[in-house]
C-alpha cells in the first residue's frame, strides 16, 4: 500500500534537542532543515548534525526528508553529499523553478550514490515557491523518476506574486490546484505549505480541510501540536470505511473464487474505486479508527 | 595539523559546546549535567572523533547539556573543521 | 488575661518547655515562600538550643540556611517528605551525622498519630489566627498577605504535638471561623511580619503547558484513563501538578463532557484546573490537603463542597477512613521507574536528593488505578531503568507507566492491558522501554555512592523501605 504523507514536520537542522525525538509525535514525514532555519554561520555545523542524526537516531518508520540549500549557494553540494552518505530517504530542493534544476540535483545525488554503490536510493521532492515554478510544475514533477512529490512554499510565492497572504488563501488557489494536478498527472505526492500561527488552530483546521478537499496528500507543519488536527481532518468518515471494508472483502472473495471480477451488491467495482477503498483503509488504520488485526 | 581556536555547539538542552585549540596530546576538560553516569563515555566519543579526523594534539573544553553521542560527534567535527580549515566534505 | 496567648516568639519558645534534644515540627503549605522554618530555627539558635530534631512535612530550596544550623549543631536530625536545592545537595554529600528520615504524607500522618514520630513543639504558620489560636490558611481580613488555603499537613501536628505555637502575619478578631487549627490545641500565638512570600506560595492563573512532549504524554494519559474501565460516572481522581498531569485534566474534561460522565470527587493537592471542573459541575467535591494555587486557595475559602482534610484523613495507611481508600484513579510523576514498576521520586539520576515523596506511595497503593506519567528520556537521563536508584513506591502499587515511546502495563493488571490494546493504544513491555532508553543514550556508569547512610526511606506502614547513601 502507498505510504501515507499527511504531515511533513519541519525541524530546524541546528537544534539537536528537537531532532532527537521529533518522531515521537508521529508525523508521517520529518523534514530536517538546512536552509531557511539555519544561519549562514551555522550551515557547516547543522550539516554535520543532520548527517550524524540520520546515521544514529532510530526514527522508526518515519520518512526522513532533508531540505538542502540551493545548489547555486556554497552549501548545496556539500549538503547533498552529507545527507546521501547518511542514507536520507528524500532530498527536498527549495525554490525549484525548472526541470533542469531537478536534473542537476539528480546528477549530484548520482555522483555520491555511485561512490557509495547505491545508485537510485535517494528520492527527490521539489518545493515550488515562485510563479515560474508554478508555470513549470508538471515539468518539474516529471523531471526525474526519483521524484517523490512536489510542495508549495507560500511565503516566497506570494512575495513573488506581489500579494500578501490572506487567511482564506484565495491568492494561493491557482498554485494549489496547479500543484495537485501536476502531481496527480505525474503520479507523485503533493504537499501544501505551512501555517505558522500556532495560536489559531481553528483557521489552521479550515486550511487543512480546504487543502484536503483540493486533493493534497498532506500538509507541511512546523509544530507537533499541528499533527492531531491534520490527522483528524484526514481521517475517513465511518460510512466511507464501511464501504471500503465491503470492497476489500469483495476483492478477497473474488480472489478466493479465482475470479477477476469484483462485485459489491451485485455491481461490478472499477479499479479507481478499489484504489480509493485501499486509501480509505490505510487512513483509517493510521488514524486509529481501524485495527489492523480486524482486517486480516 | 595546525589548530586555531574554534567553537561549535550551544548551551541549549540536548546540545554540547565544544571549544578546541592547540595542545599537546589530547586533553579533554568536560563539564556535564550527566557527568557521573556518562562523563567517561562522552570523553571517549570526543577523543575517538578527533582521532578519526587525524587530530592527536588538541585541548578541548566541552560543556555538555545532555547531548547524545551523534550530537557530540557532530559538534566535535564542526569545531575541528573550523579549527583546521579542512572540511570533511568534498 | 484575654490576650495572654499572644506572645513574642522568644516567650512562646520559653513557655513551650523546649529542651535540647527535642523534636520541633513545621508544615510546608507556604512552599517556596516559607519564612517560618528559617525564622524559628534562627531564633532557637540565638537562644542557644542544640541537638534539635526537625520534623517538617516537607523542605525546599528556601531552607538552605538550615545548612549553617546543622553545621553548628542546632539541628542534628531531620525528618521530611522531601529535600531540594542546596540543603538536599549538602545532605547527599554527607552533611549530617544522623540520616534524614523520609516519609510519605500519609506515612507522616500515621507516624504522628501512632507516636512513631513524637513532636514536642509544633511551630505552625497560619494565614490568619485569632488571639486564642483558631487558625486558618484562608484570608479573614483585608490585611491578609500570605494565603495558602488548606492547612492539611499541619493538622496532625496541631492535634498530637505536646505544645503548639501558631505563627501568623494576620491576627484577626475572635472568632476566626471556620478554623483549620482549633484554639483548644494551641498554647501560644505569635504575630510576625510575614509567614510567607505570597509570590512564591502559589502561582496565579491556569497556565496550559505548550511543551509538545507534555501535551503528548497528557493525551496518552487521558486515553489510558478513558479506556481503563474506571472512567465511569461517579469516578474519583487525583493528579499531580506537573505539566503533563495538569494537561491531562484538560483532555479528561473534554471526554467527560462528551460522554456525560461526572466525577464524585477530586483528592489531594487541588489546582485551579480541578476547581474549574468542580465549578462546571463535572466534579462533585474537592477534598483538599494542599491548595496548589491562588484559585484553589480562594475556592476552599468560599465553597462548602471544597473541603480541607488532614494528612491522616487524606492518605493514612493505618486508618481505614482515609480518603485514598475511596480513590479510583491517580496520575503521578516519576524521576525513575524500573522494570518491576518500582518508582523513585526522591533521588536524582546523579544520586543527589532532589524531590519529595509526597503522597506518591500512599495514592499508588490504595487507588484502584495508578498511572505514572514520565518521559522515557530527559535529555540524556533515562526514566525507565533496570533498577531504581532509590525505592519510594513499590511496583506492587503501580499499574500503568505512560511514556512518549509507549505505555507499559504492570503484568499484575492484564485486564487493563487488554482494554488499552483494544482501544488501539501503544502498549509495550516495560523491558522494551528500558532497552529503548539504553539504545538511545547508552548504558550509564554506576553512581559513585559512598558507605555512609544519609537518608532512610520509611514505607507508609512505618517500616524501613530503602537507604540512601552519600554521593561522592
Amino acid at each position: 500500500m502507498e505510504r501515507l504523507r499527511r504531515t511533513m514536520m519541519f525541524v530546524p537542522g541546528n537544534n539537536p534537542g528537537m531532532m532527537a525525538d521529533a518522531h515521537i509525535y508521529g508525523p508521517d514525514s520529518i523534514m530536517l532543515d538546512l536552509e531557511d532555519s539555519v544561519t549562514m554561520a551555522e550551515k557547516d555545523a547543522a550539516r554535520l548534525l543532520v548527517h550524524n542524526a540520520l546515521k544514529s537516531i532510530d526514527y522508526g518508520d518515519t520518512e526522513m526528508v532533508v531540505r538542502i540549500n540551493p545548489l547555486n549557494t556554497p552549501y548545496g553540494r556539500k549538503d547533498v553529499e552529507a545527507v546521501v552518505k547518511a542514507g536520507v530517504d528524500v532530498i527536498r530542493m527549495p525554490k525549484t523553478e525548472t526541470a533542469d534544476e531537478v536534473r542537476e540535483l539528480e546528477a549530484e545525488i548520482i555522483k555520491v550514490e555511485e561512490e557509495l554503490g547505491c545508485v537510485g536510493r535517494t528520492q527527490i521532492m521539489a518545493a515550488i515557491e515562485s510563479a515560474l515554478g508554478i508555470v513549470n510544475a508538471y515539468e518539474i514533477a516529471t523531471a526525474s523518476k526519483r521524484m517523490m512529490g512536489i510542495a508549495l512554499g507560500a511565503e516566497d510565492y506570494t512575495a513573488n506574486l506581489k500579494t500578501p497572504r490572506t487567511p482564506e488563501g484565495s491568492e494561493l488557489l491557482l498554485a494549489r490546484e496547479t500543484i495537485v494536478v501536476a502531481a496527480r498527472a505525474a503520479g507523485i505526492a503533493c504537499f501544501d505549505t505551512v501555517y505558522s500561527n500556532l495560536e489559531d488552530m481553528d483557521t489552521f483546521r479550515k486550511e487543512v480541510e480546504l487543502i484536503k478537499n483540493l486533493g493534497f496528500d498532506g500538509k507541511s507543519i512546523i509544530n507537533p501540536r499541528q499533527i492531531q488536527v491534520v490527522n483528524e481532518v484526514f481521517a475517513p468518515k465511518q460510512k466511507d470505511i464501511d464501504k471500503a471494508l465491503k470492497i476489500i472483502a469483495a476483492i478477497k472473495e473474488a480472489r478466493a473464487k479465482g475470479s477477476g471480477v469484483i462485485a459489491v451488491n451485485g455491481k461490478m467495482v472499477d479499479r479507481p474505486v478499489v484504489l480509493r477503498a485501499e486509501r480509505v483503509i490505510a487512513l483509517a488504520v493510521a488514524s486509529g479508527i481501524l485495527n489492523e488485526e480486524e482486517l486480516s | 595539523m595546525e589548530l586555531k581556536n574554534a567553537v561549535a555547539g550551544t548551551l541549549e538542552s540536548g546540545d554540547i559546546m565544544i571549544q578546541i585549540g592547540p595542545g599537546e596530546g589530547l586533553r579533554v576538560e568536560l563539564q556535564s549535567s550527566v557527568e557521573a553516569q556518562f562523563g567517561r563515555q562522552i570523553k571517549e566519543v570526543i577523543e575517538e572523533t578527533l582521532k578519526g579526523l587525524g587530530i592527536s594534539d588538541a585541548y578541548v573544553k566541552a560543556t555538555d547539556k545532555g547531548a547524545l553521542d551523534c550530537t557530540i560527534r557532530a559538534r566535535v567535527t564542526a569545531a575541528a573543521v573550523r579549527s583546521t580549515g579542512v572540511d570533511v566534505w568534498k | 488575661m484575654r490576650n495572654s496567648k499572644v506572645v513574642t516568639l522568644e516567650e512562646a519558645i520559653r513557655r513551650s518547655g523546649l529542651k535540647d534534644g527535642m523534636t520541633i515540627s513545621f508544615h510546608h503549605h507556604f512552599r517556596g515562600g516559607d519564612k517560618v522554618v528559617n525564622l524559628v530555627v534562627d531564633k532557637l539558635a540565638e537562644m542557644g538550643f542544640r541537638d534539635l530534631k526537625l520534623a517538617a512535612s516537607s523542605l525546599s530550596d528556601v531552607h538552605s540556611p538550615l545548612i549553617g544550623h546543622i553545621k553548628n549543631g542546632v539541628i542534628t536530625g531531620i525528618s521530611t517528605s522531601g529535600l531540594r536545592g542546596e540543603l538536599a545537595s549538602e545532605i547527599s554529600h554527607g552533611l549530617m551525622k544522623e540520616p534524614v528520615v523520609f516519609r510519605s504524607h500519609g506515612g507522616r500522618g500515621s507516624a504522628i498519630a501512632n507516636g512513631d514520630l513524637h513532636i514536642d513543639v509544633a511551630f505552625l504558620g497560619a494565614s490568619s489566627c485569632d488571639c486564642l489560636g483558631n487558625a486558618s490558611g484562608c484570608p479573614r481580613s483585608e490585611n491578609a498577605k500570605s494565603i495558602c488555603g488548606s492547612l492539611g499537613y499541619a493538622l496532625p501536628d496541631a492535634k498530637h504535638a505536646d505544645h503548639v505555637v501558631v505563627l501568623t502575619d494576620d491576627l484577626v478578631a475572635y472568632p476566626n471561623v471556620p478554623k483549620s487549627i482549633s484554639a483548644c490545641d494551641v498554647e501560644s500565638v505569635v504575630v510576625v511580619d510575614s509567614v510567607g512570600d505570597s509570590s512564591k506560595i502559589s502561582s496565579g492563573a491556569i497556565r496550559d503547558s505548550k511543551n509538545p512532549r507534555d501535551i503528548l504524554l497528557a493525551q496518552q494519559a487521558a486515553k489510558v484513563i478513558i479506556n481503563s474501565g474506571y472512567f465511569v460516572d461517579g469516578f474519583s481522581i487525583q493528579t499531580g501538578t506537573g505539566g503533563a498531569s495538569l494537561a491531562a485534566v484538560k483532555y479528561i474534561r473534554e471526554s467527560m463532557i462528551e460522554k456525560g460522565i461526572k466525577a464524585s470527587f477530586a483528592l489531594g493537592g487541588i489546582t485551579a484546573h480541578m476547581v474549574k471542573l468542580h465549578e462546571e459541575g463535572l466534579i462533585g467535591r474537592l477534598i483538599d490537603v494542599q491548595s496548589f494555587d491562588k484559585v484553589a486557595a480562594e475556592s476552599i475559602a468560599s465553597d462548602q463542597l471544597h473541603q480541607e482534610v488532614s494528612a491522616v484523613e487524606y492518605a493514612s495507611a493505618d486508618n481505614p477512613g482515609s480518603a485514598v481508600h475511596a480513590l479510583d484513579i491517580v496520575i503521578l510523576s516519576a524521576l525513575e521507574v524500573d522494570v518491576d514498576f518500582n518508582v523513585n521520586v526522591l533521588v536524582g539520576s546523579d544520586g543527589v536528593i532532589r524531590g519529595a515523596i509526597g503522597g506518591h506511595p500512599d495514592t499508588a497503593e490504595d487507588s484502584a488505578l495508578s498511572i505514572i506519567v514520565c518521559p522515557l528520556l530527559r535529555g540524556r537521563i533515562p526514566c525507565v531503568v533496570p533498577k531504581v536508584t532509590t525505592l519510594i513506591t513499590p511496583g506492587a502499587g503501580v499499574d500503568v507507566v505512560v511514556t512518549e515511546y509507549g505505555i507499559a502495563v504492570n503484568p499484575r493488571r492484564p485486564e487493563i492491558a487488554g482494554r488499552l490494546k483494544e482501544a488501539g493504544l501503544n502498549v509495550v513491555d516495560i523491558h522494551d522501554l528500558a532497552a529503548k532508553a539504553t539504545s538511545v543514550i547508552g548504558v550509564p556508569d554506576p553512581l559513585p555512592f559512598g558507605d555512609k547512610v544519609v537518608g532512610i526511606v520509611m514505607d507508609r506502614h512505618g517500616n524501613v523501605l530503602d537507604k540512601i547513601h552519600n554521593i561522592q
